[in-house]
């Protein structure tokens, strides 16, 4: 580790690292929070969850919003659709959508996420979330 | 680029590793890694999370879910259940004691709803032995702040934050750093009290443990602030954890560069050596304490001179307790304003107690100062154990006082503590109920001071001894009257003529109790009785008609005093019984009543 | 007598660690108790000769190292047993009874605070808080955390661990 030797590469390193608290600091005010999240079990892997999960991830990141956790669940039951997301607004009820792409995932940020409309694909949901 | 997308959070308090907390880091790491989960579940060790009566602690983000008593045999389901299939395990939540209702969210828990937390803002949130995770919470963003102002704006920052001394004295920090500053030296000294001697205070403790970093960023901006380059942590051996996280965070800090020469590239020089006490009560009191760090024993000598200006091998020594330096670097990070904004108008922002003894929820806390006992007894700590009554809480450890019923809206700070008889201290909060005897708390911690007193000086040698024997002498029922008047006379004496603080306050728990639990000492003297029923000379184990005669008292008693034949009742000798109670705790069918 | 002589090696043995300890340390002065800490963790207790040996190489008095070892509770100048017990008397613990456990312990192994059974295996001491005050009262087998402990029965139970 090369020493910091200034305060603005403290502070560099303070943004590089800033991820690593990140999804705790989110964590703390949830309700405040865009929840996305993807379907990690089995059958949603398989299905390619997991690079979806990463896209997001990386778009986010790209597009500098703030104000949105990503998180993993367990299967939501809707194998036949994996891999699913769903999408939770402050204050709103969760939204699942299934078959998910990366091109799904775009629409979905760009759309849903940032002006709140609801974009093709969704499943009626039927399930219980974690938090219910 | 970490792509985490669920962090589980294990508590790793000395308290929580009692319970097997690394053995749970492991069974979950074990079990991430056989669901193949190690890339996006993160599981990590923290300092305290506080809420010690539950331990261990398990925390799982971002979805905030509390999961208290996990034992490492439940880390299978927790991540079969939660991290894969999104379930919770309902039967490890938490289930608030009064509307039995199922908490699953920290938020909304009532232990936490009222508490507020400056001091310990890292503890229980990021790993301490990873500086990056301090630095990512701004972490010594203060210190590089403060290096850009001058050594007086440092001081008057601080000055204006109001933050008093958190050891015990509530002595303004800003000031002493002023004192430290102004008095020239070719070498200065910071030193970091962390000799935690208080029994039944944990929170320096939980502090080192949990974010040694901001000890390390607050000691260097106070070198930085008097013009010491040098800083030492006189910390108790009895404390390996909180050593060893310690070490690692000065050797982290000084890879860094944040410790070292020329830190941050402005040419301050400081660092932080590690001192360890050897157990001595009185090596809390600063001059002792610099005579403990010198290699000798740890007697007080008078003040003045002050440590400011002669401390540590005769060097102008700025001595601060370890919660004082944690709340430094966020004085900073957001304004000594913003720090004075929160509190009473002579005590500003937060005081971290260790609540223990009778109370459901046992734990440390953070409350902004003017919060009411009421608040933090029946709120936080979920009221008293068992449903007893309430009867006092010990403040200020063996140099504070009881607070009583009577007492419960007070608002807690420094001076509201004192005008009740007691004191703020380290922050050790000892709940007491009906069962517990006020005399025999007294005594409890007269045999401490007793026990701990240096020697140095004959109104606490041989004052704390006179005081033990009288306060002995009530609670076998051999007291008189005269007794309490000597009592009394001595205490003030010792009070007026020790020579440290430790003597100055060792009458402290004998005038308060006496004050407000007089008839509690009358009933000791005059009717041979205690109240409480926990001076076990004045009690007595009598068998009742409920005994069927199982036999089982009279084979668990080790003196063999209970006799009687099998199906008949049985009977104790008064004569030969020693009081264990052992007998009591045997008997199945109540029949054992102490009276 | 090759037991003693086997003995002597190991305790040379120590001899040399701790004298090699003093003469790495970069300042002497001050340096008593950190030498002293390092001298009961080899030896696991501070007999005469130990500090005798420590006083010569500080160039301190033998007098000044017997008083700093009887200040400090930490320093102990008997030998601990071979499962030294600890009872925790902190505040909580006492409030929840951590006297009676003491009394327990002491009447069990039929020795007081601060001695070692005539075979070595149990030592009693009180201590102040171990800091596991949820878990009051607290009872440490050395390093092993024994929490809730509140009967003389659970008290037996412990030691019975031990008694081989």
């Amino acid at each position: 580790m090369p020493k910091i030797m200034s305060l603005d590469e403290l502070k560099s390193l303070r943004d590089n690292v800033k991820n690593k608290v990140d999804l705790r600091e989110k964590g703390e005010n949830v309700d405040e929070m865009v929840v996305i999240r993807v379907a990690m079990a089995t059958c949603g892997i398989a299905s390619g969850a997991r690079d979806i999960m990463n896209y997001f991830a990386d778009l986010i990141r790209e597009e500098n919003v703030n104000n949105i956790v990503i998180t993993q669940s367990g299967c939501m039951g809707y194998c036949y659709a994996e891999p699913t997301v769903e999408v939770t607004l402050p204050g709103e009820e969760p939204v699942v959508y299934g078959h998910v792409t990366k091109e799904k995932a775009k629409e979905i940020l760009d759309k849903h996420i940032k002006s709140g409309e609801m974009v093709d694909g969704i499943i009626p949901v039927a399930h219980k979330s974690i938090d219910e | 680029m970490s792509k985490y997308t669920m962090h589980i959070l294990v508590c790793g308090g000395t308290g929580c590793i009692s319970a097997q907390s690394n053995e749970i880091v492991e069974q979950l790491m074990f079990h991430i890694n056989e669901a193949n989960m190690s890339e996006e579940v993160q599981v990590l060790k923290t300092g305290c999370f506080g809420f010690c009566e539950k331990g261990p602690v398990v925390k799982i983000l971002p979805d905030n879910t509390f999961y208290v008593q996990v034992t490492p045999e439940d880390a299978e389901e927790l991540v079969k259940e939660h991290i894969v299939k999104g379930r919770k395990v309902e039967r490890l939540l938490y289930v608030d004691p009064t509307t039995e209702e199922v908490v699953s969210d920290s938020k909304h828990m009532d232990f936490y709803k009222k508490q507020m937390r400056v001091a310990l803002r890292n503890c229980g949130f990021i790993d301490p032995d990873n500086i990056e995770e301090y630095i990512a919470r701004d972490g010594y963003a203060a210190l590089g702040m403060a290096l850009g102002m001058t050594q007086q704006e440092v001081i008057d920052e601080v000055k204006k934050s109001g933050l008093r001394g958190r050891g015990g004295g509530g002595f303004p920090t800003g000031l002493k750093w002023e004192f430290a500053y102004k008095n020239k030296a070719d070498q200065k000294y910071v030193v970091c009290n962390a000799d935690e001697g208080d029994p039944g205070a944990f929170m320096d403790r939980s502090i080192l443990e949990g974010d040694p970093h901001s000890v390390v960023e607050a000691m260097a901006i106070c070198g930085y602030a008097i013009g010491a380059t040098k800083g030492l942590v006189y910390i108790r051996a009895e404390y390996p954890l909180a050593i060893k996280r310690l070490e690692k965070a000065i050797n982290d800090a000084r890879e860094y560069g944040l410790l070292g020469k020329d830190i941050l590239g402005s040419g301050l020089e400081f660092d932080i050596e590690i001192k360890f006490g050897a157990g001595a009560f009185v090596c809390g009191e600063e001059t002792a304490l610099i005579h403990s760090m010198e290699g000798m024993r740890g007697e007080p000598t008078t003040k003045p001179p002050f440590p400011a200006e002669s401390g540590y091998w005769e060097k102008p020594t700025n001595v601060n307790n370890v919660e004082t330096f944690a709340n430094i670097p966020v004085i900073f990070l957001k304004g000594a304003d913003w720090f004075a904004s929160i509190g009473t108008e002579k005590s500003k922002g937060t005081k971290v107690f260790a609540l223990a003894g009778k109370i459901n929820n046992v734990g440390l806390i953070e409350v902004p100062m003017g919060i009411t006992l009421r608040e933090v007894i029946y709120d936080i700590g979920g009221g008293i154990k068992d449903g007893k009554k309430f009867k006092a809480v010990q403040t200020g450890g063996p140099s504070g006082g009881c607070l009583t019923e009577k007492d419960l809206d007070t608002p807690i700070d420094f001076d509201n503590l004192l005008a009740k008889g007691s004191m703020m201290g380290s922050g050790g909060m000892i709940v007491m109920d009906e069962d517990n005897c006020m005399p025999a708390v007294a005594k409890f911690y007269l045999e401490f001071t007793e026990e701990e007193s240096c020697g140095k000086c004959t109104p606490c040698r041989v004052g704390t001894k006179r005081l033990l024997e009288l306060l002995e002498k009530i609670t076998h029922g051999k007291g008189t009257m005269e007794d309490v008047d000597v009592l009394r006379e001595l205490s003030q004496v010792i009070k007026d003529t020790a020579l440290c603080g430790l003597g100055q306050t060792a009458p402290n728990p004998i005038l308060s109790t006496l004050d407000v639990f007089y008839d509690e000492y009358i009933a000791h003297i005059k009717d041979k009785k205690c109240p409480a029923g926990e001076c076990s000379a004045l009690l007595q184990y009598i068998i009742n008609d409920k005994c069927i005669g199982c036999t089982a008292c009279a084979r668990v008693c080790p003196v063999n005093c209970i006799t009687g034949t099998v199906k008949q009742m049985h009977v104790v000798d008064q004569e030969k019984c020693i009081k264990c109670g052992a007998c009591m705790d045997k008997c199945k069918f109540k029949a054992i009543i102490k009276q | 007598m090759s037991c003693e002589s086997c003995n002597n090696e190991l305790a040379n043995d120590l001899y040399a660690q701790l004298e090699k300890f003093i003469d790495e340390l970069p300042e002497k002065r001050g340096a008593l108790i950190s030498v002293l800490h390092k001298a009961q963790s080899l030896f696991g207790y501070l007999p005469k000769e130990v500090q005798i040996f420590v006083g010569r190489k500080l160039n301190v008095p033998v007098s000044q190292v017997y008083g700093v070892v009887s200040f400090y509770s930490f320093f102990t100048m008997i030998p601990k047993g071979k499962h030294p017990i600890a009872v925790c008397m902190g505040t909580a613990c006492y409030v929840r009874g951590a006297d009676k456990i003491l009394d327990v312990f002491k009447r069990e192994l039929g020795i007081e605070v601060g001695q070692t059974t005539e075979d070595g295996k149990f030592s009693i001491d009180a201590l102040r808080c171990v800091g596991a005050c949820g878990l009051a009262p607290v009872v440490l087998v050395g390093e092993k955390v024994y929490g809730r402990i509140s009967t003389a029965e659970e008290v037996k139970k412990i030691i019975s661990e031990y008694q081989e």
